[in-house]
């Protein structure tokens, strides 16, 4: 711990602005270009996926001509596989995707971070005993133990949504955990149990405040896994609604009259890559801008 | 006097920030004799890595050297393409690094990293001469030269070691010049005394010039016979170590003097008020301007040129001649430090030991510290001090034997203590980095004890008043540890400690991790904070001359048991224990500097 | 003696993981066994006669206590024995073997052209951090970390297969009985090509991150001052510090692979464990998915094992330490 060494530029203290800690870290990152344009597309993506049911020429399953047809005024986008309006299944189709992804990273982030903190805190048998039981969730590839679980109870939203968000739990567990660990060693967190400060609240008010940025970042990096593997399910023949409209199905449903009737394919692909890079992007630029805090805030 | 021709000729060397006109080192020229050693001291962020760096056309990312010439011979280091460059390093011009734990490849053995020096630089004409030239350094650095020991990796040295290894290769190829960058930071002083031993010979046998980079005087002037001294990237003064001791002609160098602690006569330490101007927010004027007592309107004017005041003693301030005539800055002032038990012991250890599983670093410890009494605690790294001090404060769990509170036994974890108890012993850490959290205010981080004890009406009054206290004022409430410099945060740290009114108060290294000037500015501060406060405080260190200047009776500690324990005066000059004799001598200090 | 520690330190990390594929199968068993409800009917639904629900249980194994029915099923995979597919009414472990080579193969593939060149772009792009090499390298890689593997796989089908270049590549790979995918590489192409474009973002970063720090480190600043040249300080100083922490990513990212090519294979219809595995769970097939979930997980373990073992021999500071 050289404390004496001078360094080539000396961080100037007074300059820094930074004061609320997330607040203050997501106006920063929005300095930077990449998060703008990721939080332009994924504001694009939510709009289409919320409001884009409100905008449907036709009901997801209303069938509107011959299947594969080519845009037409009729269908704008053609139709799909059985005569179906591709336009509208696509305005339709990403109100599932979405919804079931955010509520799995919510379910991953609470558990995780929350068995994270503890166990970076616990310094003791319970923080072992915690992550190993991670490392066993995190024996399997995450959409592995989606599909065993679908084999056996079929795929419900309850079920991918509790499947994808237990598997996301250990991820974020880690995460948090290291960034928790370098925390608790701190000597203000031995401060405060000097003084006797309950434990909760040192969680809480001492190691968590701390944590923020790199869950942050955790948050929009499970996120856009969470999406990726809700809509690769669908892909694969497992949405909860196998009549519905839904991104992920309609490539799998599509992808035979590829060379036909390309937009059942397009449509959706395009949707989930501009949704997944958004939210991509945006966790890299808050990623950034927290190193550039961290950084100027003159190290340990 | 006959002078040889110098060695190293450095002029008008400045260094700026990559791409702009800001100046991190500015006009920083000097020259070093064969087998002289050059002292070049400064504080953090005054630059002095930065130049020392640049004698090898080397800068840290984001920097470039900008002006200058550094002459070796009649070689201009700076003029040379990157090709010369590299055939220059480590064979003309050396370096040894500041964490020789850090510079060392771990993934590498020594002795194919001291090899290497030699390969690259084709020193001897064959494998076998390279061997034995390796052999001879590790000799002249006192290591074994045995062929098993150079098949080890740096984490199996100890520091001593790793930097030994530092000093082998730097030398391996018979250097000319050699930057050396405080290559005894974080060594214990034992070591410290032997590596400077080292470095003393080795630069004499060699003929090498040496510059000795460092932020302590006292080490300079034990090794050194001249001194430079740089302030915000500039040197200030330049003369003998012995004229820079005894009359300093710049105010900066004379309230550094001032600042360090003297193993013999009780001094007051007075710290320098204020920090220095970084690069980019430097004045026009006199850089020391802001925190001199000397200044006038004349000062702000314009930057003072480095001028000859003696013989071989320049210096930067047009006032010079006022300062040479001045007495040397209040020393012997100090108030009269209580030793002694004053009453009834508040608090007392008995048969304390303490460890880490298997391992006991603390072995029987007694002692008792009386209500406004300061005693200090001294060891080296590894003595068990800090272990000592973090049982008391309930922070080291695994200890047994007794510590008493006004009689009364104490639990081992803080939890297990009575709220009174945890709000009647306080703690101050030893890295003022790490002991604030970075998410709360000052106000929040003093009024968190107060929450918690409560006992205060109004504490945002309580808060203000304690800030005024460690004199940093009631507008810092709202500022966040990250806004502070290393003295302002301990102060806020020192705050929470005192803020509900403690009768014991543990120092652990307070002043450790911060500069000489902003140490004594601490130790005043703790030292009236407990006179005035009636404080029991236990002051643990490992700067055996800072114990003078703030307790009254003083515990000497090695591998985890007290060797010796008394009144400072009595301890100082006559150690009855050969652990303390020992490092009474090994520690270096202006005395023995300029003896 | 070092040997040994070393030894030791593989006995130990495979006991280690010989637990977790303990825990493992438990987590397998319940999931598939002991979720709410009776698999048999659940599989053959409302219209099942109970003499077929019967004989359906009894292939199952769901006779007797949960407890003896975990041990059954274990032991049979311990002896190779991993039950009868429900679907094809043969031995699991005779229906999967080819496919096990087929996946094994493409995982293979995909492996030897990610790790090389992830390698190299990674720490290329910290030698030249923040240039145009660096920005655009963290771009591309920023964006296909973020792109689900099968969109990937399906805009490939787009671009190459179709469209343009229609007929450039085949938008399937088609493995006849009995042939092995060598025997066509140009079928391995768009596959292989979605593996590595899915795998390759997450090894370019983190090489690049541990390029830059140990570039960084003192001891790359010291090797400089010594006056080596700048070749000896990259292959010599840098590239064994930085390659540690990238082994346990690669691991991680192999391990990705055996969970990516599920999707992948489908896209294809690549005749591998991936589409076995699909095509299994929609007929709700447990012994086959039972034994590839197992499979896949084992995959994993070892796969961590070798990446712990290859970082200790690289760290000769925690090889003491053992």
């Amino acid at each position: 711990m050289a404390v004496t060494s001078d360094i080539a530029v000396t961080p100037e203290p007074e300059v820094i602005t930074a004061r609320r800690p997330a607040g203050a870290l997501l106006r920063s990152s929005l300095r930077l270009w990449r998060t703008r344009i990721g939080v332009a597309l994924v504001v694009l993506l939510v709009v289409v996926a919320l409001f884009g049911p409100f905008f449907a020429p036709h009901g997801p399953t209303d069938f509107v001509g011959a299947p594969n047809t080519g845009p037409s005024d009729a269908a704008r986008f053609g139709t799909d596989h059985i005569g179906q309006d591709v336009w509208s299944r696509f305005l339709w189709g990403g109100r599932e995707v979405l919804g079931m992804a955010v509520a799995a990273t919510a379910i991953g982030l609470i558990l995780g971070g929350l068995i994270g903190l503890v166990a970076a805190y616990s310094r003791n048998i319970l923080d072992d005993v915690l992550m190993r039981a991670m490392d066993v969730i995190l024996a399997f590839p995450q959409i592995m133990l989606a599909l065993v679980a679908i084999a056996t109870v079929g795929p419900k939203t309850w079920l991918l949504v509790l499947t994808v968000g237990l598997t996301t739990m250990p991820r974020v567990a880690r995460v948090a955990r290291g960034a928790a660990q370098p925390i608790v060693e701190r000597d203000f967190v031995a401060a405060a149990e000097a003084l006797g400060v309950p434990r909760l609240r040192i969680l809480v008010g001492e190691v968590m405040p701390n944590t923020l940025s790199p869950l942050l970042v955790e948050v929009n990096l499970r996120l856009t896994y969470s999406i990726g593997l809700i809509a690769g399910l669908a892909f694969l023949g497992f949405a909860p609604n196998p009549n519905g409209a839904d991104w992920g199905f309609m490539i799998q449903e599509n992808r035979l009259a590829l060379v036909q009737q390309p937009w059942g394919v397009v449509l959706p692909v395009v949707a989930i890559a501009l949704l997944t890079i958004g939210t991509g992007l945006v966790g890299d630029g808050i990623a950034r801008a927290a190193v550039g805090i961290d950084r100027s805030r003159g190290g340990e | 006097m006959s002078t040889p021709a110098p060695a190293l000729v450095v002029t008008g060397l400045r260094v700026t920030l990559r791409g702009t006109d800001t100046d991190i080192v500015d006009e920083v020229s000097f020259s070093i004799q064969p087998g002289e050693v050059l002292g070049l001291v400064g504080e953090s962020g005054s630059g002095k890595t930065t130049a020392g760096l640049a004698l090898l056309g080397h800068t840290r990312r984001g920097a470039e050297i900008s002006a200058g010439s550094v002459l070796v011979g009649d070689r201009d280091i700076l003029k040379l393409g990157l090709g010369e460059l590299r055939r220059i390093r480590g064979s003309v011009v050396s370096y040894v690094p500041q964490d020789p734990a850090a510079s060392l490849n771990p993934a590498l053995r020594i002795g194919t990293q001291v090899m290497e020096v030699l390969e690259t630089h084709s020193f001897g004409a064959d494998q076998t001469e390279r061997r034995d030239r390796i052999a001879e350094m590790m000799r002249e650095v006192a290591l074994p030269d045995a062929p098993a020991y150079l098949r080890r990796y740096p984490h199996e040295l100890s520091g001593g070691q790793q930097q030994r290894i530092g000093l082998a290769m730097a030398f391996a190829c018979r250097p000319r010049v050699i930057v050396l960058d405080e290559p005894t930071t974080g060594l214990d002083v034992t070591t410290q005394a032997h590596v400077l031993g080292t470095v003393r010979e080795l630069a004499a046998l060699h003929g090498a010039a040496a510059l000795y980079v460092s932020h302590d005087l006292a080490v300079v002037g034990t090794l050194a016979a001249r001194v430079a001294v740089m302030y915000a990237g500039r040197i200030v003064e330049l003369g003998s170590a012995d004229e820079l001791f005894r009359s300093a002609a710049h105010p900066y160098t004379r309230r550094l003097v001032a600042a360090i602690p003297h193993l013999s006569g009780r001094r007051a330490l007075v710290g320098i008020p204020g920090r220095a101007p970084s690069p980019g927010s430097r004045p026009k004027g006199c850089f020391f301007a802001a925190r001199c007592t000397l200044v006038q309107p004349a000062c702000e004017e314009a930057q003072p040129d480095l001028r000859m005041v003696g013989d071989q003693h320049s210096v930067r301030c047009i006032r010079a001649e006022e300062v040479i005539g001045q007495a040397v800055l209040a020393s012997g002032a100090a108030d009269e430090i209580a030793a002694g038990a004053a009453g009834e012991a508040v608090l007392s250890l008995r048969g304390v030991h303490a460890g880490y599983g298997e391992l006991t670093v603390v072995h029987d410890v007694n002692l008792e510290v009386a209500p406004r009494e300061c005693l200090a605690l001294v060891g080296e790294s590894g003595s068990g001090k800090t272990t000592l001090a973090r049982s008391i404060a309930g922070l080291h769990h695994q200890r047994t034997g007794e510590i008493l509170l006004r009689g009364t036994p104490l639990a081992a974890s803080s939890r297990g203590r009575p709220r009174e108890a945890r709000r009647d012993i306080q703690y101050v850490f030893q890295n003022p980095y790490g002991s604030l959290n970075p998410r709360r205010t000052v106000g929040q981080i003093i009024r968190q004890p107060i929450e918690l004890f409560g006992g205060v009406e109004r504490p945002d009054a309580a808060v203000a008043e304690m800030l005024d206290r460690v004199a940093l004022g009631g507008r810092y409430a709202d500022r966040y540890p990250d806004q502070l410099s290393g003295g302002e945060r301990q102060r806020v740290a020192i705050a929470r400690a005192l803020v509900c009114r403690p009768s014991v108060l543990v120092c652990d290294e307070v002043t450790s991790a911060l500069d000489v000037s902003v140490q004594a500015a601490i130790v005043e501060l703790l030292a009236g904070l407990q006179r005035d406060l009636g404080l029991a405080m236990l002051f643990v260190t490992h700067n055996l001359p800072l114990v003078r200047s703030i307790a009254g009776r003083v515990a000497v500690m090695s591998t985890g048991r007290i060797v010796e324990m008394g009144v400072v005066e009595h301890v100082l000059r006559a150690p009855s224990d050969e652990y303390t004799r020992r490092l009474l001598s090994d520690t270096p200090s202006l005395e023995t500097a300029t003896a | 003696m070092k040997l040994g520690g070393i030894a030791g330190f593989v006995v130990r990390r495979l006991l280690l993981g010989l637990l977790v594929l303990g825990l493992v199968s438990i987590v397998v068993f319940a999931a598939t066994q002991a979720l709410p409800g009776d698999p048999a009917r659940s599989i053959l639904g409302r219209t099942a006669t109970p003499a077929s629900l019967k004989a359906l249980r009894d292939q199952l194994g769901l006779g007797g206590s949960v407890l003896s029915q975990y041990f059954s099923w274990i032991g049979g995979l311990l002896h190779g024995d991993a039950g009868n597919s429900l679907a094809a009414q043969e031995p699991v472990t005779d229906l999967l073997g080819d496919k096990v080579v087929n996946s094994a193969f493409l995982v293979f593939c995909s492996g030897i052209i990610s790790i090389p060149i992830s390698v190299a772009i990674g720490s290329y792009a910290a030698l030249r951090r923040d240039r145009t090499f660096d920005v655009s390298t963290s771009i591309a890689t920023l964006v296909f970390a973020a792109l689900p593997e099968f969109v990937v796989g399906v805009s490939l089908v787009v671009i190459f297969a179709t469209t343009v270049f229609t007929g450039f590549l085949p938008a399937i790979t088609i493995i006849s009985p009995g042939a092995r995918p060598w025997n066509d590489m140009t079928a391995m192409i768009l596959p292989t090509a979605t593996l590595v474009l899915a795998v390759t973002p997450y090894v370019v970063r983190i090489m690049r991150a541990s390029m830059i720090e140990v570039l960084e480190s003192d001891y790359v600043e010291m090797a400089r001052l010594k006056g080596l040249p700048e070749r000896t300080v990259i292959v010599r100083h840098a590239l064994p510090n930085a390659l540690g922490p990238t082994f346990q990513v690669i691991a991680i990212n192999l391990a990705y692979l055996a969970g990516g090519v599920i999707v992948v294979e489908y896209v294809f219809n690549y005749a591998g464990i991936g589409g076995a595995l699909r095509d299994a769970v929609s007929t709700q097939d447990l012994p086959v998915v039972q034994a590839l979930a197992m499979l896949i997980a084992a995959v994993y373990v070892v796969l961590n094992l070798l990446a712990d073992v290859a970082t200790i021999i690289v760290t000769p500071r925690l090889r003491t330490r053992l």
